[in-house]
């Protein structure tokens, strides 16, 4: 078996009605993995950009990235290999954990409490996908009682 | 102009030269059935069963070129036809389905006969549409003949709500298109094309591997030039069969599951093999990693996703192939035919330790000889479309083809039920060629109600039953590999074919011997009215020689010898 690697794929697309079940059609037909999928339109453009994560061979990858530029609204379908990439967590908390100590903890991986009300305390972070895994990891022992993920967005450097 | 929508498609269709046209009313498309109704500059064929329509349009353009149309209604119209919409996309041939729709106001409520069209055709299709407003039906139907037709072509398939057939709006079919994300590359990189003709030069036993891209981007002759100009032998694929004609010194057969022994063979001792338009398909290949193992790879293909999908390509060329195949001719002035006379010799040898044949050992008609038969009195003469199965593959491997565009049979998705659908289509583009439909006694039945399409329409296909009462490729792999348990495969039950096609006001033979057989053909032709010839043939028969499935193309079960009597 030739080694499964993560990558990251930016898609731009037109933005009209059912584009986004082309992407996903074409990767569930033919057996690729979507990790995550972020989609938004450009700002003032017909255009809307996705990002997705996935995993394959160097083939897989290969394939994954002619065929999304096969399909006919795809404008450009971009391989990173040198990028910036973030990805935001929301986490709800029991109003009874240390808000303090979570508070830090969310500084440090460039987030803060966004709110705080009489049961729950939500947090964010917005970070690289590793170092979200790593604080979702950490704050486990405040028991978290929700966490959502955005999916991972990316620029070429 | 302000005209309604079902009148802007006749009028696309007609400004698109579109001729012919197949398919079937119901509720969602009755707007448009109308102004067909008014018009007279383009025939509609009513098919009796909307997946015969779409293969109709398939064999139409597939013998003409053109981009082939149909026309169904929403809901089950629709449905039966995705079987063609599939068959189409497998084998890229350029074809626009025009479906009806419920109406807009009617989407999403599981109305009479909705169905979520677009969302079933998407993965079937090269490209869809739902339209939401007639302001855009000239745009999206101009794009869904270009891009059918362009690049690499397949099956667009446009969806039309039943309001928007009755809306009134401007119409101006002269609008340029801007498909900003859509731009095929057909010129290949010379660069490119430089390198792989110094491959050529360089190599000792290189091998053209001749694809049914050559056939849509008519390039055969362009083809038939490069390899005599070269001197370097070809193989085919089954899709490619007619590139080159059958008495081409140059052309060792078709390759594959079912290829010659000189063709495996010589694919896998070639260092060299020339892909023009093949994409590498598993019943090519046979076992990925031994397949032409210490073989250079040049793959020339407008579809860059089908470059190293499957066989790693050492000099890619994105292009269409009778533009690259131009370039290449231009620089082959350097390679000296000649020089490749051994390697010509080698495979001959190859041919004559185990030729294509088969024996003529039992009282009972063998099917190739019926296939052969046809060659030796319609040749170049008759247009050849097949159902699927061992008739199929025999076919491939038989008949003389002289020609591109002579050849049409369902490939990639092996539909049963293709073939007389595909030859009415075929007589319709191609009227002055026999149009002769070699067919199994499975198959045949999966599409019988066009004798009705084919009697009213004066379609005279000639389909020829190979009856063995057996579906005979499953019953081979069952006889090969299933230890003989030829489960569900034993069709001795069957109709009288002779009186069914009678009843449709046909003509029917039933044929044992060749004297028949012959007979039967002639009369046919002369009568020029659809034909079922039920040629009773040996049952157990085999195609051979055979690469089992996953085995590699150089391990081929061959054909017993034998002592010639």
């Amino acid at each position: 078996m030739e080694k499964s690697e993560r990558r990251v794929i930016s898609v731009i697309v037109v933005n009209e009605a059912s584009v986004l079940s082309r992407i996903t059609d074409l990767f569930s037909g033919r057996g690729y993995n979507i990790t995550s999928l972020t989609v938004a339109p450009i700002p003032e453009s017909k255009y809307s950009r996705l990002t997705i994560v996935t995993s394959g061979s160097v083939r897989v990858i290969e394939q994954i990235t002619k065929q999304l530029h096969k399909l006919i609204p795809v404008l450009r379908v971009y391989e990173h290999a040198d990028l910036v990439e973030k990805e935001m967590a929301l986490i709800k908390f029991p109003a009874s954990e240390n808000i303090t100590d979570i508070a830090t903890l969310c500084s440090a991986y460039n987030g803060k409490i966004v709110n705080v009300g009489d049961n729950i305390i939500i947090a964010m972070v917005a970070d690289e996908p590793k170092r979200v895994d790593n604080f979702l990891k950490i704050i486990n022992k405040y028991n978290p009682k929700e966490i959502v993920r955005s999916g991972a967005v990316a620029l070429e450097r | 102009m302000q005209i309604s929508g079902a009148q802007m498609v006749i009028e696309a269709l007609i400004a698109e030269g579109v001729d012919t046209v197949f398919g079937y009313p119901g509720g969602a498309i009755m707007n448009i059935y109308d102004e067909i109704y008014k018009q007279d500059k383009f025939e509609h064929i009513l098919t009796r069963h909307e997946q015969a329509a779409v293969h109709a349009a398939e064999g139409y353009s597939k013998a003409s070129g053109k981009v082939g149309v149909a026309m169904i209604t929403s809901g089950p119209g629709f449905t039966n036809a995705v079987t063609g919409l599939a068959d189409a996309y497998m084998d890229s041939i350029p074809i626009v389905v025009i479906s009806g729709q419920v109406p807009m106001s009617l989407i999403g409520t599981d109305a009479f006969q909705e169905i979520d069209a677009v969302g079933i055709s998407r993965s079937c299709t090269k490209h869809n549409y739902l339209v939401t407003d007639a302001k855009d039906l000239a745009r999206i139907l101009k794009e869904a003949f270009y891009i059918a037709s362009s690049g690499r072509p397949g099956p667009v398939h446009v969806d039309i709500p039943k309001d928007v057939t009755a809306q009134i709006a401007n119409f101006d079919y002269s609008i340029e298109l801007d498909l900003e994300t859509y731009k095929p590359h057909t010129k290949g990189n010379p660069r490119q094309i430089k390198k792989a003709m110094e491959a050529i030069a360089k190599a000792k036993r290189p091998l053209f591997y001749l694809g049914g891209g050559i056939i849509n981007s008519n390039a055969a002759y362009e083809v038939r030039d490069l390899v005599h100009a070269t001197g370097i032998p070809a193989v085919e694929t089954f899709m490619a069969r007619g590139t080159l004609s059958h008495d081409d010194e140059y052309l060792i057969s078709m390759l594959g599951m079912h290829g010659s022994y000189a063709a495996n063979m010589a694919m896998s001792e070639t260092d060299l093999v020339i892909g023009l338009g093949a994409r590498f398909d598993d019943r090519v290949t046979g076992k990925l990693s031994e397949f032409a193992k210490n073989a250079g790879v040049i793959h020339v293909d407008i579809d860059p996703a089908s470059i190293s999908k499957l066989v790693n390509a050492d000099y890619p060329i994105v292009g269409d192939v009778k533009n690259v195949v131009e370039e290449m001719l231009r620089l082959s002035s350097n390679i000296n035919p000649l020089k490749y006379a051994s390697w010509r010799d080698t495979i001959k040898n190859f041919d004559t330790l185990h030729p294509l044949t088969y024996h003529e050992d039992t009282d009972r008609l063998k099917p190739q000889w019926v296939i052969q038969r046809v060659g030796e009195l319609l040749g170049d003469d008759a247009n050849i479309s097949t159902d699927v199965g061992q008739h199929q593959m025999w076919t491939a491997q038989f008949y003389p083809f002289t020609r591109p565009r002579q050849w049409i049979s369902s490939g990639g998705l092996g539909t049963m039920g293709f073939g007389f659908p595909a030859a009415m289509g075929v007589k319709a583009a191609s009227p002055d060629k026999v149009s002769i439909n070699i067919t199994g006694d499975g198959s045949i039945l999966m599409n019988c109600q066009e004798l009705m399409t084919a009697v009213e329409k004066k379609l005279p296909v000639i389909n020829i039953i190979l009856n063995n009462n057996y579906l005979g490729m499953v019953r081979q792999w069952q006889t090969l590999f299933y230890d003989k348990r030829h489960s569900e495969t034993d069709l001795s039950v069957q109709p009288d074919f002779v009186k069914l096609a009678e009843a449709f006001g046909g003509i029917g033979y039933r044929v044992t011997t060749k004297d028949e057989f012959d007979a039967a053909l002639k009369d046919a032709i002369e009568k020029n009215i659809v034909t079922f010839i039920d040629v009773v043939v040996e049952r157990l028969e085999n195609v051979m020689p055979m690469v089992p499935s996953g085995g590699s193309l150089f391990n081929m079960m061959l054909l017993e010898k034998k002592e010639k009597k």
